[in-house]
């Protein structure tokens, strides 16, 4: 049995608030040792730090892949690698693929095949409604069972009231957590852009930030009738967020996620057409970008995500409002997040919760925090070193990235999962 | 408790023995009932059980008096269950295929209740598919009505029946805990019978998906329960109810499977809830569904066949009984 120790660790671990010196030591790929302060330790194998950040590995539960069903643009492996690269040790994929997963043996199938590639855990959202045809309910015991994480129709709103109402009210029973986008279907059908002055200069039907307040008033209405578990997924507003913190203050019990695109973009970065910005929710103002700054500041925010959706070039070199939606997202997640930290004064751990503790917590998860006992999902990163991103280099097999050419603060070394080191860049 | 007659005492002269008047001139609820009242109801059927089992089962009680059966709803069981009732003791029963007639032209509940009413029956059977229409029926004709069913609402003889089914597998029935299980929600046998065996003293669950099991069920006094092992717990009768197929394909439930695998009543399910307890179901059953043939075909835990016989001997009992009323009445 080797042992692998990390020492001269800056370790932050969200879960507990601790940002200080400390040393690891993985035993069968698990945390055997987590000592905080300088110890000394024994180990077959022994990596020093040298004072950089080791955290828990990240999780982000909103990663759309093509498997099964498109495979060009994204696979399990080319995922999985991504992540890797990007310290992600988690992620969940959605159910929006081809077939839809929507059936345990689906759930089953992305679990397996994930493990089989032996790098990053793949976990899967089930899909709400069979087929997500915002229609007929889809088999949450079972899926929950085998394993999904939680269940959503992903982009897709569930515009009949009475379908979601069931859902919610039915998922209870295996205290099951539903996500779902807030947006009113109709006010949000065909928009590209955010409603506004340059949306209209632009020429791009738009979206207004009303219609995100108006579903999600709903969304929380039900959830107060049913007492479901539920994530508001990818809000991208100020006013929504308003209402959110009401809802809040009523106690009523929901988490919201936010993607990292609406925290470092605004809807001046659509100008020139660049089809890589083409986002849904598209991206909004920069006074909407700075309310979900500071709701990640106050804590208002569970979870940050990339919302990976991988788009190959023929989906993408198409004018603006013809052009697939979403960008990767894997790879850039954690220099983009310390973006937060470099530029809008968070500190490191207010900005590694909604990556780590945050969602494991909300889906359950063992992981997302570094304690002896647990398996040893971490990530070694430098964030303070300079990285240009070169979309050309990821490994996404989709390289619609909207950080191309960004320069950025924040480099991961190394990643590690179940103690096994799946990224290496020292 | 089957009461045997005292030796020389005939099974006919027990039933004239035992035959009161119904507590009300219909019965559409099973809140018409009371305890005195359902335990005379009882009494009286078990000596039609007797009756039944013999060779020569038929009396004139009710000779010369018209029971007609109006199914506005397809029912095979419950229609013929109620016409060899009336038949046995000694009525003149006419089942009008309702739906294949008046209701198609056009014709109204009240239209046809008065129609009908013009030809003098003394009892009416109705089975609708909507809530209140017995009730309605009821306040428009001059003669008895007996609910066989409206809707979501009640099948008072149905509760009786089950209730009969009880007493003779348990003896009392005040000390049971009964889970009913499954789509609560749009089951009329559900909310009959936890009336009547609340009313007689058992402590009644409801069990199934928070999509079939209303929200405010516990207002009705019962306990709510969404999980099998939780809410099988102790229990020593479980009561299983159908499943319409349509709202087992994704608007309500997701699929049988999933049904079947979390509220399905089989073996291990069954285990959860006190040794020696029994199982119900009002018929006709899904097997697969909500229901495992190895637990509904074990005559050692199962009274579904019991059920079945017992509806016949309890609708005599109502008819015999709502019979003496009317003529008390009179």
């Amino acid at each position: 049995m080797t042992t692998l120790a990390i020492i001269n660790a800056r370790l932050l671990d969200p879960s507990t608030d601790y940002d200080g010196p400390g040393s690891i030591v993985i035993e069968d790929g698990v945390l055997s040792e987590v000592n905080r302060g300088s110890w000394l330790v024994q180990a077959d194998q022994v990596i020093d730090a040298h004072g950089l950040c080791l955290a828990p590995g990240l999780i982000d539960i909103r990663v759309k892949t093509g498997e099964p069903g498109a495979e060009p643009r994204e696979t399990l492996k080319s995922a999985s690698q991504a992540a890797a690269a990007g310290g992600v040790c988690t992620i969940v994929v959605q159910p929006d693929t081809d077939p839809a997963i929507d059936d345990p043996a689906m759930i089953d199938f992305i679990q397996r095949r994930g493990a089989a590639l032996g790098l990053v855990n793949v976990r899967a959202a089930g899909a709400a409604t069979r087929g997500l045809d915002g229609q007929r309910m889809a088999e949450i015991g079972l899926m929950a069972e085998a394993g999904a994480l939680y269940f959503t129709d992903g982009d897709r709103v569930i515009a009949n009231s009475r379908t979601l109402q069931r859902v919610m009210s039915y998922a209870g029973t295996f205290n099951a957590l539903i996500a779902c986008r807030p947006a009113d279907p109709w006010l949000t059908e065909g928009a590209v852009a955010a409603s506004g002055e340059l949306a209209t200069r632009l020429g791009l039907s738009g979206s207004p930030a009303i219609a995100e307040r108006m579903g999600l008033e709903r969304d929380l209405a039900l959830v107060e009738q049913t007492g479901a578990r539920f994530l508001v997924d990818q809000i991208s507003t100020a006013g929504a967020l308003e209402t959110l913190a009401r809802a809040r203050g009523k106690g009523l019990d929901v988490a919201v996620s936010v993607s990292i695109n609406h925290l470092c973009f605004n809807e001046v970065d659509i100008g020139d057409y660049r089809t890589f910005y083409r986002l849904d929710p598209p991206l909004r103002s920069e006074a909407d970008r700075q309310a979900l700054i500071e709701a990640v500041r106050d804590g208002l925010i569970d979870v940050i995500t990339s919302a990976h959706a991988p788009a190959p070039a023929e989906d993408k070199r198409l004018p603006f409002a013809e052009a697939a939606p979403g960008a990767v997202g894997l790879e850039t997640l954690l220099p983009a997040a310390l973006s937060l930290y470099h530029e809008d004064g968070l500190d490191l751990l207010e900005v590694l919760r909604p990556l780590t503790a945050g969602p494991a917590a909300l889906l359950g998860l063992e992981s997302g925090r570094i304690a002896p006992g647990l398996a040893a999902d971490l990530v070694l990163f430098d964030p303070d070193a300079p990285v240009v991103i070169d979309a050309a280099q990821l490994k996404s097999k989709s390289k619609n990235s909207p950080f191309d050419g960004r320069r950025l603060q924040g480099r991961v070394l190394l990643t590690l999962v179940g103690g096994r080191i799946v990224h290496d860049a020292r | 408790m089957t009461q045997l007659a005292p030796s020389g005492h005939s099974v006919t002269d027990l039933i004239r023995e035992r035959l009161v008047p119904f507590p009300g001139r219909h019965f559409l609820s099973a809140v018409d009932l009371n305890p005195p009242a359902a335990i005379a109801l009882l009494d009286l059927a078990d000596a039609f059980v007797d009756l039944n089992r013999s060779s020569a089962k038929a009396l004139d009680l009710m000779h010369g008096q018209t029971v007609m059966n109006l199914f506005f709803e397809n029912s095979t069981r419950t229609s013929s269950s109620f016409e060899i009732a009336a038949k046995r003791l000694g009525a003149d029963v006419v089942t009008m295929p309702v739906q294949a007639s008046s209701v198609k032209k056009g014709e109204t509940l009240i239209d046809t209740a008065v129609t009908l009413n013009a030809m003098k029956p003394d009892i009416l059977v109705i089975r609708h598919s909507a809530s209140g229409a017995a009730d309605l029926l009821s306040q428009k004709v001059g003669c008895s009505v007996i609910n066989a069913g409206d809707g979501r609402h009640e099948h008072p003889t149905q509760a009786l029946l089950d209730l009969l089914s009880l007493r003779r597998a348990f003896g009392d029935v005040g000390n049971l805990t009964v889970a009913i299980c499954g789509d609560v929600a749009h089951s009329r046998v559900a909310r009959s019978n936890v009336a009547l065996l609340q009313m007689m003293g058992a402590r009644v669950r409801l069990i199934g998906p928070p999509t079939l099991v209303p929200g405010d069920a516990d207002r009705w006094g019962c306990e709510v329960f969404h999980d099998m092992r939780e809410g099988l717990q102790g229990c020593d009768v479980v009561m299983m109810l159908r499943l319409q197929l349509e709202r087992m394909t994704g608007a309500l439930v997701p699929s049988t499977r999933e049904y079947f695998r979390f509220w399905g009543l089989d073996r291990e399910k069954l285990g959860w809830a006190a040794p020696g307890a029994r199982v119900m179901h009002p018929g006709p059953m899904n097997r697969g569904v909500e229901i495992d043939s190895d637990v509904a075909d074990d005559l050692t835990v199962s009274l579904i066949q019991d059920q079945v016989e017992m509806g016949v001997a309890a609708r005599m009992a109502v008819l015999a009984s709502l019979a003496v009323r009317r003529g008390a009445d009179r």
